[in-house]
C-alpha cells in the first residue's frame, strides 16, 4: 500500500442482518485524485462509505483515515461528507443550515458565501431548503460538505438525478479540489459516470470486483464501456481486483 | 462540551421554531385557553375557585412537562431520521452539545410559556397564590426541562413520528394520575404511593401546590420543601438527559 494514502481499507467486512454487506474488502486511495465506487444498488457501496466515515458499525478489518482509525476524534473536521438523502434542514434556507454547520464546525464567516457559490446555489440561497428541488437540496447537502476544505471528501450518488450541465459542472469541481489536494470518493450506479473518475472501484455484492484506471479496466477487459467491463468481470474469464 | 456548539444548537432550534407560526402559537396560546377553561368549569359550582385553586398550581406543572415531551420527541426522531443527527455526529459535536442545546432552546421557550401562563391565572383568573410567583415560573421551567430530556430519551426507542407520539399516554398519563392531583397522595394505596414516589412529576405538583398555599412573597419564605423538590425535578431532568446522551450513538448498524 502506498505511504501517504489518506484511506486504507484492510479486509472491511460489515453484516447488516444476516447479509455481509461489505465483504472482506481492501483498497487504499491517492491524495489529490477523483476515485469513483461504482456498482449497482444495494452492493454495498453506502456501507463502505459509513465505514470511512466512521458511522457504521463493522464486523471485522480495519480503516485507517488520514493516518487515524475511522470515527476518530481528530477526523471530525477532517472529512466531508454528503449522505444519499440531503441531510439538511428543510426548515432553514440555504444559508441559514451552512452558518448553522459553520459555527458547529467552527469555520471562518467567509466559508458560507464561499460554499454556496462552489455549488452554484448563490440565487437560492435565501429560499428555505424545503421549498428546493431534489437537485438543489442535495446540493446544498453538498455545501455544508464542502465547509472548512475537508481533506477527504465522501460523497454518495451526488450527482443522481441532476441536469446534465450541472452534473458535468460538478465533476470538474470535484477535480479541481482534487487538483488542489483534496481526496474525493465519489459513489455512482451509473456506469457512464466511470469515464470522469481517475480510478475506479467496481463493486458487487459487497465484493470489490476491480480496482483501476477506467482505461486500464477496460484494455484488461477487452471492452469499450465500464458497464461491458463490469459484465465481463462479473461472468468470469478475467482476473479481478488487483491486490 | 463546547458552549459555540451548544448555542448553535440552541439558537438554530429556536430560529426553526420561529419559523413554525403555527407551532408557536400553540406552545403559548394553548396553556392559557386550557387554564381558563378550567377556570370556567369550576365557575358557577359553589366553592369553584377553591377547585381552581387547587387545580391551577397542579395544571402550572403538567402543562409545560407535557407539551416540551410532546415537541421534543418529534424534534429530535425528525433529526434522527433527516440524517442531520448523523451529520452531527460525524462532526465535531459532543453528545451533551447536542443535548444541551436541545434543552437551554426548549428551557427558553418554557419560560416564556409558563410566564404567560401564570400571568393569565393570577392577574385574569384570580388565582390566589400565597407564596412567590416567580418561583412557580422556576418549577414550571424545571418541568418543561424535564419534559425535553425525557423526550429526548423516548425518541430514541421511535422509529416513526406515529410511534414517538404513542409514548407520550406511557409516559406522561401514569405520572398525571399518581401525582396528588385526583387522590392525594398520603391517602392512596401503600404501593401506587411508593409508585408515585419515584415519579418526577409528584414532585413538580407537590412544589406547586405548598407554593399556592403557603404564604410569604419574599424568597426567604418559600418552604425549604420547596427547594427540595425542584433539586429531584432537576436530578430526574439531568438524568433523563444522560440517559439521552446514552441512546445517542456515532455508530450505529
Amino acid at each position: 500500500m502506498m505511504k501517504n494514502s489518506v484511506v486504507e481499507v484492510d479486509g472491511l467486512t460489515v453484516v447488516r442482518g444476516h447479509v455481509r454487506a461489505v465483504d472482506d474488502v481492501s483498497f487504499a486511495t491517492v491524495p489529490g485524485k477523483v476515485t469513483g465506487l461504482l456498482g449497482p444498488s444495494g452492493c454495498g457501496k453506502t456501507t463502505l462509505m459509513r465505514s470511512i466515515v466512521g458511522v457504521q458499525i463493522v464486523a471485522g478489518g480495519t480503516v485507517t483515515v488520514l493516518g487515524y482509525p475511522a470515527g476518530s476524534k481528530q477526523l471530525r473536521d477532517r472529512i466531508g461528507y454528503v449522505t444519499q438523502d440531503p441531510s439538511v434542514y428543510n426548515d432553514l434556507t440555504v444559508a441559514e443550515n451552512l452558518r448553522f454547520f459553520a459555527r458547529v464546525l467552527g469555520t471562518e464567516p467567509g466559508e458560507v458565501d464561499r460554499c454556496i457559490e462552489a455549488v452554484d446555489l448563490v440565487d437560492r440561497k435565501d429560499v428555505v431548503v424545503g421549498r428546493l428541488s431534489g437537485g438543489q437540496r442535495s446540493r446544498a447537502s453538498l455545501a455544508v460538505a464542502l465547509l472548512g476544505r475537508p481533506e477527504l471528501l465522501v460523497l454518495d450518488e451526488p450527482t443522481v438525478g441532476l441536469d446534465p450541465v450541472l452534473r458535468r459542472d460538478l465533476w470538474a469541481m470535484f477535480h479541481a479540489l482534487a487538483d488542489q489536494g483534496t481526496t474525493v470518493l465519489v459513489s455512482s450506479h451509473v456506469m457512464d459516470e466511470a469515464d470522469r473518475c481517475d480510478r475506479l472501484l467496481l463493486m458487487r455484492d459487497g465484493r470489490l470486483i476491480a480496482d483501476d484506471a477506467p482505461d486500464v479496466l477496460r484494455q484488461r477487459t477487452r471492452t469499450h464501456d465500464i458497464e461491458s467491463a463490469f459484465l465481463a468481470l462479473v461472468e468470469g474469464g478475467v482476473e479481478g481486483a488487483t491486490a | 462540551m463546547s458552549a459555540r456548539i451548544t448555542l448553535s444548537v440552541a439558537g438554530r432550534v429556536l430560529h426553526q421554531l420561529r419559523r413554525d407560526h403555527r407551532t408557536v402559537a400553540m406552545l403559548l396560546v394553548m396553556p392559557c385557553v386550557i387554564l381558563t377553561l378550567l377556570w370556567w368549569m369550576f365557575g358557577d359550582l359553589p366553592g369553584g375557585a377553591i377547585g381552581f385553586d387547587k387545580l391551577g398550581p397542579a395544571l402550572l406543572a403538567l402543562i409545560p412537562f407535557i407539551v416540551m415531551f410532546l415537541v421534543t420527541s418529534v424534534t429530535t426522531l425528525r433529526e434522527r431520521s433527516s440524517g442531520t443527527l448523523e451529520r452531527l455526529l460525524a462532526m465535531p459535536t459532543g453528545k451533551l452539545d447536542l443535548l444541551g442545546g436541545y434543552a437551554l432552546a426548549f428551557g427558553l421557550v418554557a419560560a416564556v410559556q409558563s410566564t404567560l401562563a401564570v400571568t393569565v391565572c393570577v392577574w385574569l383568573l384570580g388565582l390566589d397564590v400565597a407564596g412567590s410567583v416567580w418561583v412557580l415560573v422556576v418549577v414550571a421551567v424545571c418541568d418543561a426541562v424535564l419534559g425535553t430530556a425525557l423526550g429526548l430519551f423516548v425518541s430514541a426507542f421511535a422509529q416513526t413520528e406515529f410511534q414517538a407520539v404513542q409514548f407520550m399516554p406511557l409516559v406522561v398519563l401514569p405520572q398525571i394520575l399518581l401525582c396528588g392531583l385526583f387522590v392525594p397522595r398520603e391517602a392512596m394505596p401503600a404501593v401506587l404511593e411508593a409508585i408515585s414516589n419515584m415519579l418526577p412529576l409528584s414532585y413538580a405538583v407537590d412544589a406547586m401546590s405548598s407554593l399556592a398555599t403557603t404564604a410569604g412573597s419574599a424568597l426567604g419564605d418559600v418552604d425549604p420543601e420547596v427547594w427540595v423538590d425542584i433539586g429531584i425535578v432537576i436530578g430526574f431532568a439531568v438524568a433523563a438527559l444522560a440517559l439521552g446522551a446514552a441512546t445517542l450513538r456515532r455508530r450505529t448498524a
